[in-house]
Parts: C-alpha cells; sequence; structure tokens
C-alpha cells in the first residue's frame, strides 16, 4: 500500500515536472545557447560509442542469423533480416539504453550535485526556475538528438552486416543492400524515429526528476544516479513494447 | 530593476538613496513595516516537528543575528523567508507582503529584493567568478556595459577584484563565501540572509566576512538575517559599527564612546523553538542553562 501511494505521488511529481518542463517553452527567457550546448554533449558527445554499439550489433545479427537463413535458403534475404530487426526494434532500444547509462546518469549526477551542494536553491534565489533553465534544454536536447543517434545507430548497424556478410559468408554487397532496400517499409522509416521520441523523453525526464529530488548529500547522488539509469532502461524496455503495439495498430500488422 | 534606480542605489553613501527608491508614499511609514515578520511559523517534515509556532521580526535596518546549535532549524527559517520550502501553518511578511500563498511567479518578485548568502558559497561550478556575481543581472537581461560595472563594484566591494576571471574551483573556501556574497549583493537587494557564512573559515577570514556585514548594515540601511554558532561573529556584530573616516575609507568603531548599537538583536533556537530574543548583552545574562552551555562552550 505504501509502496503503491510512493509510486503514485512520484508519478505525480513526475507528471509536474513535465508539465513545467513543456511551460517552460512557451516562456521567456527560452536559453537557446543552453539547448545547443546540451545537444552537442549529448549528441556529437555520444556519436562514438552509438556508431560501435551499432556496427557491431549489426554485425553480430549477420553472425547468429545467416546460418539459419542459408539452411533454408533464404540467405540472400539476410540484409531484410538485419535491417527490420535494426530499426524497428535494436536500433532504437539499444540507442536509448546506451544513452540512459551515458547521458542519463551524467544529467541526473549534475542536477544531484547541484542539489546537495545547494546551487538549485541559490539558483531560485537568484530568480530562476531550474525546471527552465536545466530541465527543458535537457529534454529538448535529448528529445532531438535521440532519434538521429538511433539513424546512426540503424545506418552503421546495416554497414557492419553488410561488412560481415561479406567477409565472412562472402556475401555479394549489391544482394544484400537489395534486399535491405525490399525489406524496409517506409512505416518501418517512421516508427523507428517515432520510437526514440518517447524514450527521449523517458531518459531525460526520470533522469532530471531523479537528479533534482536527490536528498543526503554525496552519497545521495550515487543513489539518485543508479535508480535513475536503472529506472530508465526498464522504462524504456516497457515503453518498447507497448510503442511498438500501437504503431502496429497504427500502420496495420507489417509482414516479414 | 530601471538602470537609474541602480545607478542611484549604487552610491552607497549617500543618504538620499534610500529615499529616493522608497515604494511607499512615506519614508517613516516605510519605517514602521518590518523588513521581514515571521507570525505563529510551524513547519513539518514528515511528522516531526521542525519548527514550533515561530514568531518574530526583523525591522527595516536591523541585523538579526541567530544562534543555534545544528539540527535548530536556522537554515529552515532562511529558507522559508525565500520561498523555497512553505509552512504548515502561520505566516511569513516580507515588506509587508504576506508571502506564505505565493506562487512561484510571485515568489520570483519577492526573492528580486533578497540576498541569500550559502553556507559553502552554492556558487555554480560550471559558471566563472564573473558569470556568477553576474547572475541575477544576465538573467534579468542587463546590458553588458552596466552588468560589467556592477560586477567589478561588487566585486571591489567583497576585495576579491583580481578573482573576476577564475573558476569557483580555483577560490579558497573564504574566497569563495566572498563570491558568494558579491553575487547576492548584486540588484542591491534591501534583505539580505546569510547562512552561517563564516563556519569552516580561519579566524581573520571570519573576520572579514563579518566586517562584510557590519559595513551592509551601517552604511546601506540593508536589514539582514545573520545565522552562525560562533560567538565572535556575534561579538563583532553587536559590538562594532561602521563609519567612514574623512578619507573615504572604512573603519570599524567599538560601541560606547558615541555610539549605542540599537540596530542588532540576537534570536537563538533550539529544536525549532526560540529561547532567547533580545540584545547580545542580555543574552550574556540569561540563565537558562542551555544557553549558558552554548556562550562558555561548556
Ligand atoms: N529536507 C528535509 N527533510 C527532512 N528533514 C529535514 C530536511 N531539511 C532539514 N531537515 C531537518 O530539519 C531540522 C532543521 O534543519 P536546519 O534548518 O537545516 O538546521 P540548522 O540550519 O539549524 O542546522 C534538522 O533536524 C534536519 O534534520
Ligand atoms: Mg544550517
Amino acid at each position: 500500500m505504501n509502496l503503491l501511494k510512493k509510486f503514485i505521488l512520484e508519478l505525480q511529481e513526475i507528471s509536474f515536472l513535465v508539465w513545467r518542463a513543456l511551460i517552460g517553452l512557451r516562456k521567456k527567457p527560452r536559453y537557446l545557447p543552453e539547448i545547443i550546448r546540451q545537444m552537442d554533449l549529448i549528441g556529437v558527445g555520444s556519436l562514438a560509442i552509438i556508431i560501435l554499439t551499432g556496427f557491431f550489433t549489426g554485425g553480430v545479427l549477420i553472425l547468429q542469423t545467416y546460418p539459419t537463413l542459408a539452411y533454408y535458403g533464404g540467405q540472400s534475404e539476410a540484409g531484410r533480416a538485419v535491417a527490420t530487426s535494426l530499426i524497428r526494434e535494436l536500433g532504437p532500444v539499444l540507442t536509448a539504453l546506451m544513452v540512459a547509462g551515458r547521458v542519463g546518469s551524467a544529467i541526473s549526477a549534475e542536477l544531484g550535485s547541484m542539489v546537495v551542494s545547494q546551487q538549485i536553491d541559490a539558483m531560485r534565489a537568484l530568480g530562476t526556475s531550474p525546471t527552465r533553465k536545466l530541465v527543458t534544454p535537457r529534454i529538448i536536447a535529448l528529445i532531438t538528438m535521440l532519434p538521429l543517434l538511433t539513424v546512426a545507430a540503424d545506418v552503421f548497424g546495416i554497414i557492419g552486416g553488410g561488412i560481415v556478410a561479406k567477409q565472412i559468408f562472402g556475401l555479394d554487397n549489391s544482394l544484400y543492400l537489395t534486399s535491405v532496400r525490399n525489406g524496409v517499409t517506409i512505416q518501418d522509416l517512421i516508427g523507428g524515429v517515432i520510437k526514440p521520441i518517447f524514450f527521449a523523453l523517458i531518459i531525460g525526464v526520470i533522469a532530471c526528476h531523479k537528479g533534482l529530488k536527490t536528498e543526503g548529500g554525496t552519497v545521495g547522488v550515487g543513489k539518485s544516479t543508479t535508480s535513475a539509469v536503472v529506472l530508465a532502461s526498464i522504462y524504456v524496455i516497457i515503453a518498447d513494447f507497448f510503442v511498438s503495439k500501437l504503431l502496429t495498430v497504427i500502420f496495420g500488422t507489417s509482414t516479414l | 530593476m530601471s538602470p537609474e534606480e541602480l545607478e542611484i542605489q549604487s552610491e552607497p553613501l549617500n543618504p538620499d538613496a534610500e529615499e529616493i527608491s522608497l515604494e511607499t508614499p512615506t519614508d517613516d511609514l516605510h519605517r514602521v513595516v518590518p523588513a521581514i515578520e515571521f507570525r505563529e511559523v510551524e513547519l513539518f517534515f514528515d511528522d516531526r516537528i521542525i519548527l514550533d509556532k515561530i514568531s518574530f521580526t526583523v525591522r527595516r535596518g536591523e541585523t538579526k543575528v541567530v544562534l543555534g546549535g545544528s539540527g535548530g532549524g536556522k537554515s529552515t527559517i532562511i529558507k522559508l523567508i525565500l520561498g523555497l520550502l512553505k509552512p504548515d501553518s502561520g505566516q511569513i511578511f516580507i515588506d509587508g507582503e504576506d508571502i506564505t500563498e505565493f506562487d512561484e511567479i510571485d515568489l520570483m518578485r519577492i526573492r528580486r529584493k533578497i540576498g541569500m548568502v550559502f553556507q559553502e558559497g552554492a556558487l555554480f561550478d560550471s559558471l566563472s567568478v564573473y558569470e556568477n556575481v553576474a547572475y541575477r543581472l544576465h538573467e534579468e537581461g542587463v546590458p553588458e556595459e552596466e552588468v560589467e560595472h556592477e560586477v567589478k563594484r561588487m566585486l571591489r566591494f567583497v576585495n576579491l577584484e583580481d578573482a573576476i576571471d577564475k573558476m569557483p574551483v580555483e577560490l579558497s573556501g573564504g574566497m569563495r563565501r566572498r563570491v558568494g556574497i558579491a553575487r547576492a549583493l548584486i540588484g542591491n537587494p534591501s534583505i539580505i540572509l546569510f547562512d552561517e557564512p563564516t563556519a569552516g573559515l580561519d579566524p581573520p577570514t571570519a573576520r572579514t566576512i563579518c566586517e562584510l556585514a557590519i559595513k551592509l548594515r551601517d552604511l546601506e540601511d540593508a536589514s539582514s538575517i545573520f545565522v552562525t554558532h560562533e560567538m565572535n561573529n556575534l561579538e563583532y556584530l553587536s559590538s562594532e559599527y561602521a563609519v567612514i573616516d574623512e578619507h573615504g575609507d572604512v573603519q570599524f568603531e567599538q560601541e560606547g564612546e558615541k555610539l549605542c548599537l540599537i540596530n542588532t538583536e540576537v534570536l537563538m533556537l533550539r529544536n525549532g523553538e526560540i529561547i532567547f530574543s533580545g540584545k547580545e548583552d542580555e543574552l550574556k545574562c540569561a540563565p537558562d542553562p542551555y544557553i549558558m552551555k552554548f556562550i562558555r562552550g561548556k
């Protein structure tokens, strides 16, 4: 009972945070330089790990599926297998998880240490709303950068798959690319960009909320960072299921 | 705050400055309204009582020294004044306005009148000293040349002009505290709150911080709350006053010869209750064993 009450209270606080962050957009000052700085930190800063993640995920997909496909004589469809699973699922989810680990933890730790060193109080005392100055720019930056990072993961995953297919299984590159092109539908592409928007909102809101709720000194910063990453990751995975379901309802069931 | 107003207030020694920047019609009426007033303020965290029906006033131009051991509720009082916390019952008045039910937007207007010096300085790590001190003016969109002028004036006031381009991590504890004071004073707030500004500092540095508070009280007519648990801070604040000598330099004189200090009072807190309120010499004669222990340290 107590746990449920706590959960609902927290949900309420998070909703308020989202609401105030959105209102923060409407009013001036909008802290545009801060948004751009965060985009750079989040987007450009995460690009390398996202490319690596995508590349090797694409590679391992081919490594694992090619023999099975070959067994059924479908090796020419290897590109389609990699591309659809990357664009629909693995690209958005893995990118979101990497970003939750890298960016979510950083946001929560930064805001948390600002809380314990009273910088948040100081900000409010000096007449600034921390939501508008700190939360809104981070969420905006995440919402714009995560879809782009996801696209990068998808593209490098397909490249990785192609290289593995060629080097290890001797599959012709043009055959691979044709099958990628045939396999991917416009719905896949749209869905693959819509998902990261939801995930970005989840990561940003949870990380900011946990950071701003930090209590109990430096130990508290560690705790809120951990719970921000854990919760954001879990909620990303849960949300992935429901968003996927929602997309199939909207676009109709797609066939592989 | 308009540029003209800034200009006028930036002449600290002009006795007319206060009059010009008045918001109420007559000076007398203005001075009668207390800068800060607490009426029966009660606050709980979970089920624990933190402040138990606290009432006190800080008159205009008065410095209230708030004493008490840690956990007594001193910082909580300061957070209530800024509206960072809301009381569970009772009322808080700032310049005669009941802020108890104010929302964030109204509070922002009130906070503009208040300068806050935090315990450890609470400087923004990611900003330089200049940007820290300029913070409030930058947020208000004041033109840069004016900001620069004000920041330099404030840093001169706290004697830190050389540190203007440093980052907070490069500063010593005392310097951080002084930058915190400069940041709090920008925009000429009429109320200044100090939360243990001398904690953890060596005696000479602590002394400079007290001197700044005395200067603000005697030369700028600021109302302030000075939270401390160090007795020598109280000693300085209640026995010395700042004057300007014929060369325009600030001098600190002992109470007694020419003037008796009436604008400094003491409030002592213990477990969320006020156990003493009055002048410093009365505190020394108070019969309460906790107070005696606090004063003598045994
Ligand atoms: N956020 C909080 N949650 C719960 N208790 C708190 C919180 N902040 C302060 N307290 C409690 O309130 C009491 C007064 O704290 P505070 O005003 O910081 O004391 P002081 O500044 O006099 O040392 C302490 O007992 C402290 O444990
Ligand atoms: Mg305190």
